[in-house]
């Protein structure tokens, strides 16, 4: 069961360093929300908040609430380590774990945590690789290692660990940006498919891949370098790329920018 | 040559390069070390090492002058400089074979079967015969000991370092301290172990507390390699797992070690491969004997270093010998140590 997140009054900080201000957003189930703006704006930072991985940095911390189905995720009680098993994440560049096999990574997030019996593993390894387009490109090679795949069967391979936790959010930072178009678009496809059963966050430099893929956009931006990022605007992505409704949002989506 | 070159050609002038030829390097030198032998036969600059400078320092004079007459400047920069990192690479190997060489021919005369076999029990000082089992299973169980105890100690302080200590007060400290032991002399570290568990606590001179001399040793070293290792494994990784909802301690085992097992693999057998050779602190912990004593726990134990030291303090010729055969045996000995390292850290890497 998917679920959606609210970000209330949001601060984030490195240290001393503001380096977000004041973000509300809502973000609805089953669907896809892109972030878009230019380098440094924040939209990464605030997307690594969504599932506590902000607070892996050292010094960085936040203010406000984000709410997951109404729970604070940052209430005194939670344990990151519970959030992160609703909330995953895919990253820019793809990391397999280069001491693991292809099979091994896909059940890093299961068989590091608890014992499973190995028919049960395979079951999760298969519906994973399924789930993220890879199985026919793998099935014969499970025991390899994950280096051994291309840059962007390595992000699907990412992807796959990802979504065998079964989590109800999935957070990917700028998931294509290291690859070519045709691994792009083998992800963007995966994208369409997942939001059938997960709420999906995309960070996104691409605005064209935005325009495609999401449902939701929001526009963040920065007014100088040192000064805070801030959410500019949040609507359907139909009506930001068509119509929005700030001069600065237009500037940066027609590349008018700056 | 240039001159001889038909005119039209300019883009080839542009291009092209004067270089001189191959046998050139070859041919400078045989006139350095003529120029040189002449020097020792006329002036006081005379033997080997004189020679051998006196011919370098031709070399580079000669080769300097007429590369950058032909080839200008940046290529004479380019040999001289060769010439001074090969000739720096040289000297430092000169000590290196001049060892293994001196070990190897002098350790050889007295090494045979039997010589592994037997102990020094009753064997005269001035006769020929007698061995270094003792003295080998001496070292096998005090290195087996000291790793025991330094390898598990300096890899969890290194963990504690770089995962766990944040730049805190106290991970300050320790490394800090670390820092210091690794400059510890070996014979402050026996001193140390023998008074604190000899003349403090008790305990009867012995291959343990020798053991536990040698890992006071290696503690720094272990820690110091598995820290840069553990540094090296990329953030990416450990986020990787993070965001898995993988807990920090199981990050650690199975997403960091894993990944820098080979490194701290390699940096423990080279630790171990340092202190088999220590002699000054077993002096003082294990004592000597001639005899097999294979129960670590208790009463002197023999060594491969304190038999080497033992039998060079007789100064006969059959104990020099014995000296000299023990030193290969001890070089040997880490040798395969070294060798296993890198053989274990082969077969661990993934394929």
């Amino acid at each position: 069961m998917a679920k959606r997140i609210d970000v209330l009054h949001l601060n984030v900080y490195y240290g001393a360093f503001l380096a977000v201000e004041g973000v509300n957003l809502a973000i609805e189930p089953k669907a896809v929300t892109a972030f878009i703006g230019p380098s440094g704006c924040g939209k990464s930072t605030v997307l690594r908040t969504l599932n506590r991985m902000h607070e892996v940095t050292p010094g960085a911390r936040i203010e406000g609430k984000v709410l997951l189905d109404s729970q604070d995720i940052y209430a005194p009680e939670v344990d990151p380590v519970n959030v992160r098993s609703t909330i995953g994440m895919v990253f820019q560049k793809p990391n397999p774990f280069p001491t693991m096999s292809i099979y091994g990574n896909v059940v890093a997030g299961i068989r590091l945590k608890r014992r499973t019996r190995k028919s049960e593993l395979d079951d999760v390894v298969e519906a994973s690789l399924r789930g993220a387009n890879l199985w026919e490109e793998v099935k014969d090679r499970l025991d390899r290692p994950g280096s051994v795949l291309s840059g962007g069967q390595q992000q699907r391979l990412c992807i796959a660990r990802a979504i065998a936790i079964e989590p109800q959010v999935l957070l990917m930072d700028e998931p294509c940006s290291a690859l070519d178009p045709i691994s792009t678009l083998a992800i963007e496809e995966l994208i369409y498919e997942l939001k059938q059963q997960y709420t999906i966050v995309i960070v996104t430099h691409n605005m064209q891949q935005a325009a495609r893929v999401s449902d939701t956009t929001a526009f963040f931006n920065i007014a100088g370098t040192g000064k805070p990022g801030r959410l500019i605007e949040m609507d359907e992505t139909k009506t930001i790329f068509s119509q929005p409704a700030e001069k600065a949002t237009e500037d940066y989506i027609s590349g008018r920018f700056g | 040559m240039a001159t001889l070159t038909p005119t039209g050609s300019q883009v080839h002038d542009l291009l092209a390069q004067r270089r001189l030829p191959w046998w050139n390097t070859a041919a400078v030198a045989a006139i350095s070390v003529a120029i040189a032998g002449l020097f020792a036969l006329t002036t006081p600059i005379s033997g080997t090492a004189g020679t051998a400078v006196t011919a370098l320092l031709t070399f580079m004079v000669v080769q300097t002058a007429v590369s950058t007459a032909v080839e200008g400047r940046r290529y004479a920069v380019d040999r001289l400089a060769t010439t001074l990192l090969v000739g720096a690479l040289v000297a430092a190997l000169i000590p290196l074979v001049s060892i293994l060489l001196t070990v190897l021919l002098r350790g050889l005369h007295a090494l045979d079967p039997s010589f592994l076999t037997s102990t020094m029990r009753n064997v005269s000082p001035r006769k020929p015969g007698g061995g270094i089992v003792h003295a080998l299973i001496g070292t096998i169980e005090q290195v087996a000991i000291a790793a025991a105890i330094g390898i598990p100690l300096g890899i969890l302080a290194a963990i504690y370092l770089v995962e766990f200590g944040n730049r805190s007060r106290l991970a300050r400290t320790v490394s800090f301290f670390v820092d210091v032991m690794t400059g510890i002399p070996s014979i402050v570290a026996g001193l140390f172990v023998y008074t604190a568990l000899v003349l403090t606590v008790g305990l009867e001179r012995s291959g343990f507390v020798g053991g536990v001399a040698l890992s006071i040793l290696m503690i720094p070293v272990v820690v110091r390699s598995t820290e840069e290792m553990l540094r090296l494994v990329p953030r990416d990784l450990r986020e990787a797992s993070y965001a898995l909802s993988v807990p920090k301690y199981l990050t650690v085992l199975r997403v960091v070690l894993p990944a820098a097992s080979t490194g701290i693999i390699t940096g423990s057998m080279l630790a171990v491969a340092r202190v088999t050779g220590e002699t000054a602190p077993l002096l003082l912990t294990t004592f000597l004997t001639q005899s097999i004593n294979a129960n670590p726990f208790s009463g002197p134990q023999a060594s491969l270093p304190t038999f080497v030291w033992d039998q060079i303090g007789s100064g006969t010729t059959a104990s020099v010998d014995r000296a000299w055969a023990g030193a290969l045996t001890l070089i040997v000995l880490v040798m395969i140590l070294n060798i296993g390292a890198r053989g274990i850290a082969r077969l661990s890497r993934v394929k």
